[in-house]
């Protein structure tokens, strides 16, 4: 080969072995992305059936229910307009408490029953995830519009 | 008056930083050497000032001031001496003292050792450091001060964080912060150049050990933050994908792909562009690092303040340093010129490829990282990027580098014939596909990705074995020396890869036996009950309440028998810190060469069980072991006596007189 032709093949070797690289990264980047739902946008239907995705809102005081077996826990999370139940197994973080906020990852059953494999722990008590603080000022925000179109029509009574 | 007095000594040491960045500069660029002479001394003397600030901060927490904010926030009287020294770097502002200490240590050391280098590079290297001290000193001055006082003063602090109550918080932070900071020489060192000229072989021997340095800090400090996750957080994984985590880990692999093109630059004069590229990158990378970390963009353990004024400094910082520094860079790059030529096959090839996948993994960590934050700064919604990306990503770019790591100390440095070089590595392969194959099946599971990682193990420490026996044969027959001396005679530059190398084989040991094999079981337990794992078997014998100095716990008392014998008895604990109104699972371990058990507390069930943790991991060890050898291979390599030896008198370009490696390795 003449050094020109090998210059050459270096060259499109480095980008072919770029482009697979970019090809890879970018496939499993699209593959592996979770979105986030709140409680208001599941019972909506707009999250996705059979795909990884997190949902996160407050824990409802009271609703928190361990199996008999001990390990399993099952409780609610609502962004204070709609409602998801939750079923875990395994320790929940040492910051997971009733009243607080919580993020859950896993998937969407067809009885509409979030199966978790992972509840998130956060490094501090004061602090809010902001997943859920974000999906409670949605749904707040969104009651409160409704309230106003509901007054609405009344008002031009 | 010991936090003012604090307060003073970093204005004077930004002062003295504003002259340090520009008089020897501007001597360096009019050749006048009473003003390049400032250089050293002005470095020292900022070091001295910082050195009395952070002492002044930590005579603050030790002696319990709580009219000083910081204080009063991140500490308490009950909290054990150590950890209120340690609580120093535990808020945003004394981590940001301890990260321009850690600046003016770098700053110091290169002052001292720089006696074989140019006047006017030294100048040059120390203003640099110098502007992006500055910088720092500007960000805690205006943003960040450590020494704001409180009115009135609490009468006690709020405590430290109970999760930085721990003796890897100590060390984790220094460590780490040598490393990120360090990579501020290695960018020094390739602005100087680009600035002043004389980018060269002799230059890179230079940078070289620095570099070298900085990077066995910085694998030290990640190793430690690893450990740290499995042993505090309680959850028994080593590494999260977090990212703060990846904030360390992009540095790292830039970094290492830096201290590769570095040897090609000095050996053959060759990658040079590319290297001073990779040196930029690398240090923007840790400033990026430390942006993410400490602006609030993300929440974690580390994210302590969340005022957007610091989080627009910081960026804007960086955007400086990044846009001077690659400004820089189009405008002197094409002076530099080009390096020798190498063909397909050669060891500058096999070392380019690396540097490529590596930046490519640096690349695919940055997306996977950035992404996230960019669509929820533009309010396009919320989304995560978890282990499974990264670990899809990773594998594949990972192993054809690791493939290559074995090959490349045989090739030849310019061009090498691909049939000898297999033929000398013919062995080692042989070695590593015969495990591979064999190893699964002895340990009783197997999958493809088992046999990979042991069969890439075994490869690179195969392969590290007969090179050392071919270099070793090689100086025997040209000097006639004992197997002792041969060994001896060997550089230790060369001692340092091929312990690096190792640490890379032991680490790979290390994640592909946990990964495949580890048990975990959470159960319910009574007083009592008992439970297998991995052929442990785990009796919960009772519980216990403690009292700790600044916490309540209970303790749970779990013997282990393996075959009916008693192994070892644990004792782990769930702890309410009082001040913080914060849980925290303090899990019990016992760490083993071959395998650590792992037992952590749930949560107490209304009838008096618990929710119990149990793993048994074998070699999970092997990971921070693999890391602490590459780190200790890098602190071996910058001991070598060529870097003592190198003289400014040396030629600056000598391909002819560099070692071919290879010869002996036949």
């Amino acid at each position: 080969m003449k050094p020109r032709h090998k210059r050459l093949a270096l060259i499109a070797a480095s980008l072919g072995v770029l482009g697979a690289a970019a090809a890879l990264i970018l496939n499993a980047f699209q593959s592996n992305l979770v979105f986030f739902f709140s409680p208001s946008q599941v019972a909506a239907h707009e999250a996705p059936q059979g795909r990884s995705f997190r949902i996160g809102g407050l824990v409802r005081p009271g609703s928190v229910l361990r199996e008999t077996d001990g390990v399993g826990v099952r409780f609610v999370v609502t962004d204070t307009a709609h409602e998801v139940t939750v079923v875990y197994s395994g320790i929940l973080p040492d910051l997971f408490k009733e009243g607080k906020g919580v993020v859950a990852q896993g998937q969407l059953g067809p009885d509409g029953v979030f199966r978790a494999n992972e509840i998130l722990a956060k490094h501090d008590a004061n602090y809010m995830p902001p997943e859920a603080a974000d999906a409670v000022e949605k749904a707040k925000r969104a009651a409160a519009t409704s309230q106003k179109t509901l007054i609405d029509p009344h008002n031009k009574r | 008056m010991i936090p003012e007095l604090g307060h003073f000594a970093l204005i004077v040491a930004l002062c003295v930083a504003c002259v340090q960045a520009l008089v020897p500069l501007l001597g360096a660029q009019r050749g006048d050497a009473a003003l390049m002479a400032l250089a050293r001394p002005a470095a020292q003397g900022q070091l001295v000032f910082v050195a009395i600030a952070f002492g002044c901060l930590a005579w603050a927490f030790v002696g319990n001031d709580f009219s000083v904010l910081n204080v009063a926030s991140n500490s308490n009287s009950h909290l054990p001496l150590r950890y209120r020294f340690a609580a120093t770097w535990g808020s945003h502002e004394g981590s940001l003292l301890l990260w321009v200490l850690m600046l003016n240590v770098w700053m110091t050391a290169v002052s001292v050792f720089s006696r074989h280098l140019p006047e006017a590079m030294v100048a040059r290297i120390l203003s640099v450091m110098a502007m992006i001290s500055v910088g720092f000193l500007l960000f805690l001055l205006f943003t960040s001060n450590p020494f704001e006082r409180l009115l009135p003063p609490a009468v006690d602090g709020r405590d430290l964080n109970p999760l930085l109550q721990d003796p890897g918080m100590v060390i984790h932070p220094p460590m780490l912060y040598m490393g990120y900071v360090g990579f501020s020489v290695a960018f020094a060192f390739a602005i100087a150049a680009l600035i002043g000229g004389g980018l060269d072989a002799a230059w890179a021997r230079w940078s070289r050990p620095w570099t070298t340095m900085a990077w066995a800090f910085l694998t030290v400090g990640i190793a430690l933050g690893s450990g740290w996750a499995y042993y505090v957080l309680g959850w028994g994984g080593w590494w999260f994908w977090d990212p703060v985590e990846n904030a360390s880990f992009m540095p790292w692999l830039v970094g290492t792909a830096l201290v590769h093109s570095l040897a090609v630059t000095e050996k053959r004069g060759g990658f040079k562009l590319w290297t001073v590229l990779l040196a930029i990158i690398a240090f923007s990378l840790s400033l990026l690092g430390t942006f993410l970390v400490r602006s609030g963009v993300l929440t974690s353990v580390h994210a302590f303040a969340t005022d957007p004024k610091r989080g627009v400094f910081i960026l804007a910082f960086l955007a400086l340093v990044i846009g001077a520094a690659l400004t820089l860079f189009a405008w002197r790059a094409p002076k530099v010129g080009l390096g020798g030529a190498f063909g397909l096959v050669s060891r500058e090839a096999a070392l380019l490829v690396n540097n490529v996948l590596l930046v490519v993994a640096a690349a695919a960590v940055l997306l996977g990282t950035l992404y996230p934050l960019f669509l929820d700064a533009l309010g396009l919604g919320k989304i995560s990027v978890g282990p499974p990306y990264f670990e899809s990503v990773f594998l594949p770019l990972m192993a054809p580098a690791v493939f290559l790591m074995g090959i490349a100390p045989f090739a030849q440095w310019k061009q090498d014939r691909p049939l000898a070089l297999a033929l000398r590595l013919r062995w080692a392969f042989a070695v590593a596909v015969v495990s591979a194959l064999a190893m699964p099946f002895a340990l009783g599971r197997w999958t493809p990705l088992l046999s990979l990682g042991i069969l890439l193990a075994i490869w690179v420490a195969a392969a590290g074995c007969v090179n050392l026996k071919g270099r070793v044969v090689h100086v025997r027959a040209s000097t006639g020396a004992s197997l002792a001396g041969a060994l001896g005679q060997l550089p230790r530059g060369y001692w340092g890869m091929l312990l690096a190398h190792f640490g890379v084989a032991v680490f790979i040991v290390g994640v592909t036996l946990v990964r495949g094999y580890e048990v975990e079981k959470d159960v319910r337990m009574n007083p009592g009950d008992t439970v297998t794992a991995g052929g442990y078997q785990f009796r919960l014998e009772g519980l216990k309440d403690l009292q700790g100095p600044n916490y309540e716990a209970t303790r749970g008392i779990v013997s282990v028998t393996k075959n009916g014998r008693s192994v070892v008895t644990m004792y782990p604990e769930k702890r309410f810190f009082t001040v913080q109104q914060m849980p925290m699972t303090e899990a019990a371990i016992d760490s083993g060469l071959t395998r650590d058990l792992y037992v952590s507390l749930g949560e107490a069930l209304p009838d008096g069980a618990w929710v119990v943790r149990v793993y048994h991991k074998p070699f999970v060890d092997w990971v921070w072991g693999g890391a602490f050898l590459m780190a200790l291979g890098g602190v071996i390599a910058v001991t070598d006596r060529r870097y003592r030896l190198a003289r400014r008198e040396e030629p600056a370009l000598v391909p002819s007189t560099a070692p071919a490696p290879a010869q002996g390795a036949g």
